[in-house]
């Protein structure tokens, strides 16, 4: 009877947020739905209420359903038979129990048959689903596909496509072939138009697809004949009962073995554009992919969360010189350093949540009326933030999704290393976290122009101006002096960068995370001031940003314009 | 199925004491209510899942929760609404306090008459009492046929069902005619989750006692302005029956003495698969009169 919702406060704190108000008018529109809809919410304490029950029936169905078959899952794996995937068979029990609770179209606007509710909901739930099993996170939460649907197709199409996927539809993202992957712009697949059967038709091969054989897929494709970039990319949405595609083969992987990863052969398959032609990659998909960096992020802090769980049970059972292992210093810090990088990638989470949400919310009702000034603006502000944050929780939570993992097997001894432990599947499960949808380096790439262009610093001055308690003083006084060393090496990297080009490219990792460090540490402080019990979390992570930020500027500091041919020299060699 | 059937699971709210603590029990030997958290009898959940299987299965249906005891034990009733079910029945009386399973079993089917069900169908037994006594009296007393260790129903006829019983060594299925009253065991499917949009619509149903605990609250407004809400009240007043039948008064059941069964583990004995050490051991078992 275990509830991954009930049993962690954490969680809980994080959708009792102030700005939660602001979301909820702006996702309910005056409640205007209260008399169409016998679930719809009659006010803002109603709409929270009903958050806080359906995140108990999300937390209850994955301590109950999800996380006690993972390790079924994980062993017997999803196969191929006639073109079509079969799930595992605790896939399917999870797929049943997630429907029969009405989960899903859990953001889609009421009259899609969605629950409406609002994004920091929907990343709570992966996150707990991604606890239970990271590899089911990974089909459920494609349900978000449907949000980019939302937001560019057309209403026929919305009312097909979302409802169905509101009754429990799967989803898949067919970006990546053979020879693209992170250069999405050398997607080959051809998408051309028949006048015959007055349709588009797909042809090609997709690779490294997650869910490849789901019911609604929205594929990248190339309509433009003869070209050979972005900016002949569309995008299209295919009906898998409409048949014309062939699941290859799946993928034998290391981690996330529950998740079908397909390729896909397309033959005549009949799709429908989506939104304008030449817009695929340049706009969708980019919408598209920053929604599912924060879905990897809600993934990668639900394993952190699993891990560091684990590991605690485990220092509290293992005996070693007549104690419990817990006992000893080094097992005692590592656990400590666990909770707070668990603590700390998960108030980013929910901090770009909110940025999201805001900032997508008001496109939506952008496209009802015409917006305020002063809503414009809001827009505008919320939207640079999202486009800061997103790449950075991306990037912080699944780096710590890895290092949580790492240690739990480190605190579990040789233990850890036999599949008797859960620790083990975490360990692989993390791994491709920094990898899929934008890698860690690329994450960097995405973020660095908030780091040098302001968006971050406005928003630590932000931080800095807010309230904080008398015993979180020194912790602020430590990131003021903290962010004055980074802005230096962030004006050295800069002048240096004006004489060679990739000394920017060199040092932007060291640049992401340093700032990446401080507002995670503003973000445990202002929670420590709400509540003591974040305390000893802030003052570590505090401890940890300090000492990351030192040895970066160790290294930038020193680092001159030779360094570039230092590490390119790597290049010649074979 | 074109058969539309009003089907009533008889439930009842228990101390959870499936993970019983050192005040589980008052110096007196009774249940200490107040230290264990009140749940939802685990096969009545069953139950549950059984009727609302059958209500997809015979479109139009219905299923109603009758459930006896204080008035906190609406929330089951709730649950069973966040879970599919339609709507229920508290019977709830100072004058049903006390009851034995032949007082329960009279209110219940008392109630019975009154509701008007076409299939009954009831957990096997509840964790606290433990007597599987209350759904085969119910039977009786309504003069229903009555089908126990129902694990599924296989399929509904006209006017009957075949029900597959799970019995000691094996399965076994059987036909009965509709009206009758099922009791179901925990191999039956587990109940399903309670599902997002029932708990927003159901989360303010309520019985008039709790409404008129908050009259100004959102929730009563929202009683009062829709019919889905409200959860029927019944107390002794609503049924046709004979008070000396109901509460301690119509409880013949009457505890002696309650002994706290201590297990004491004593020293353990090896023994060897030799014909020698059996013998030993049988001699020994037949001498203790634990054998034989």
């Amino acid at each position: 009877m275990a509830n991954f919702f009930l049993d962690n406060k954490d969680l809980q704190y994080h959708l009792e947020h102030p700005l939660m108000r602001k979301i909820v008018e702006l996702k309910e529109r005056n409640f205007s739905e209260k008399a169409l809809y016998d679930y719809a919410p009659q006010n803002f304490e109603d709409a929270m209420d009903s958050y806080r029950r359906v995140m108990e029936i999300v937390g209850s169905v994955c301590g109950d359903v999800i996380a006690p078959n993972a390790e079924g899952v994980d062993k017997e794996g999803p196969r191929v038979e006639n073109d079509r995937v079969i799930y595992a068979s605790g896939t399917v029990e999870n797929m049943k129990a997630v429907n029969a609770a009405g989960l899903s179209g859990l953001t889609l606007p009421r009259r899609f048959k969605g629950l409406n509710f609002p994004l920091l909901c929907f990343v709570m739930a992966n996150e707990m689903v991604s606890r239970a099993d990271a590899s089911f996170e990974n089909i459920w939460g494609l349900q978000d596909c449907a949000e980019t649907l939302n937001e560019f197709a057309s209403e026929e199409q919305k009312m097909k496509y979302l409802t169905w996927v509101s009754e429990g539809a799967t989803c898949a993202m067919d970006l990546t072939e053979p020879d693209a992957g992170s250069d999405l712009g050398a997607v080959m697949l051809k998408a051309t138009w028949s006048e015959e059967r007055q349709t588009w038709l797909l042809n090609g091969v997709k690779r490294f697809i997650t869910n490849g054989d789901g019911d609604v897929s929205l594929v990248l494709a190339r309509t433009e004949e003869g070209t050979k970039d972005a900016r002949g990319l569309s995008m299209l949405v295919y009906d898998k009962r409409n048949g014309g595609m062939k699941v290859r083969r799946i993928e034998n992987k290391l981690g996330i073995k529950g998740s079908p990863t397909c390729e896909l052969v397309f033959t005549d398959a009949p799709a429908e554009l989506v939104g304008d032609r030449k817009m695929g990659l340049i706009k969708y998909v980019m919408s598209l992919m920053n929604a599912a960096r924060l879905g990897i992020g809600a993934q990668s802090v639900g394993l952190c969360e699993a891990a560091y769980r684990e590991a605690l049970k485990y220092a509290h059972e293992r005996q070693q010189f007549g104690k419990d292992i817990i006992k000893f210093p080094a097992i005692s810090e590592m656990l400590t350093n666990m909770r707070a990088r668990l603590r700390g990638a998960r108030a980013l989470l929910y901090e770009t949540s909110r940025f999201v949400e805001i900032y997508k919310q008001y496109t939506h009702i952008s496209h009802e009326r015409s917006l305020e000034s002063e809503e414009r603006q809001e827009m505008k502000f919320y939207n640079r933030l999202a486009d800061g944050f997103t790449p950075l929780v991306k990037l912080f939570a699944s780096e710590y999704a890895n290092s949580l993992a790492y240690d739990a097997i480190q605190i579990h001894g040789g233990s850890g290393f036999m599949k008797d432990y859960a620790c083990e599947r975490l360990y692989r499960d993390a791994r491709i976290m920094n990898i899929y949808e934008g890698t860690s380096q690329l994450q960097v790439v995405a973020a660095i122009n908030a780091v040098t262009k302001g968006t971050f610093m406005e928003q630590i001055s932000r931080y800095e101006q807010q309230e904080y308690s008398e015993a979180m003083q020194p912790v602020v006084e430590k990131l003021k002096a903290l962010r004055t060393r980074v802005e230096a090496m962030v004006a050295r990297v800069e002048e240096i960068s004006k004489e060679a080009a990739q000394f920017k490219d060199f040092h932007a990792r060291r640049l992401v995370e340093s700032v990446g460090h401080i507002i995670i540490t503003y973000l445990l402080a202002h929670q420590a001031s709400e509540v003591e019990e974040y305390a000893a979390d802030a003052k570590v992570f505090a401890k940890l940003a300090e000492a990351y930020i030192i040895g970066a500027e160790a290294y930038v500091m020193n680092s001159t314009a030779d360094d570039v041919a230092l590490i390119s020299q790597v290049q010649e060699q074979f | 199925m074109d058969k539309a059937l009003k089907i009533v699971v008889l439930a009842k709210q228990v101390p959870d004491t499936r993970n019983v603590g050192k005040d589980a029990m008052t110096p007196e030997g009774t249940v200490n209510r107040a230290a264990l958290p009140a749940i939802f009898n685990p096969e009545d959940l069953n139950a549950l899942e059984l009727a609302l299987r059958l209500k997809e299965e015979c479109v139009g249906s219905t299923v109603h929760i009758l459930t006896m005891g204080p008035f906190r034990a609406a929330d089951i009733i709730r649950d069973a609404m966040f879970r599919g079910a339609d709507g229920g029945y508290l019977l709830t009386d100072r004058k049903f306090a006390g009851s034995d399973t032949l007082a329960t079993s009279y209110a219940l089917s008392c109630a019975l008459k009154k509701i008007g069900a076409d299939v009954i169908i009831a957990g096997r037994q509840a964790i606290d009492g433990d007597t599987a006594q209350v759904g085969p009296q119910v039977a009786e007393k309504l003069g229903l046929p009555q089908v126990t260790y129902a694990e599924q129903i296989e399929q509904v006829k006209e006017s009957s069902m075949i029900i597959r019983r799970r019995l000691e060594r094996g399965v076994e299925s059987v036909e009965c005619p509709i009206p009758a009253v099922i009791t179901v065991n925990s191999s039956a499917p587990e109940v399903r989750p309670q599902n997002a949009r029932l708990v927003m619509k159901y989360k303010y149903a309520m019985i008039p006692t709790e409404v008129a605990a908050d009259a100004e609250s959102l929730a009563a407004k929202m009683v009062a302005e829709h019919d889905y809400l409200k959860i029927v009240e019944l107390t002794v007043n609503d049924i046709v029956c004979d008070e000396q039948q109901l509460g301690l008064t119509g409880s013949p059941t009457k505890v002696k003495k309650i002994e706290n069964v201590v297990f004491q583990s004593k020293e353990a004995k090896r023994l060897n698969s030799s014909d020698e050490d059996i013998n030993n051991l049988m001699v020994e078992l037949i001498a203790s009169h634990t054998l034989g």
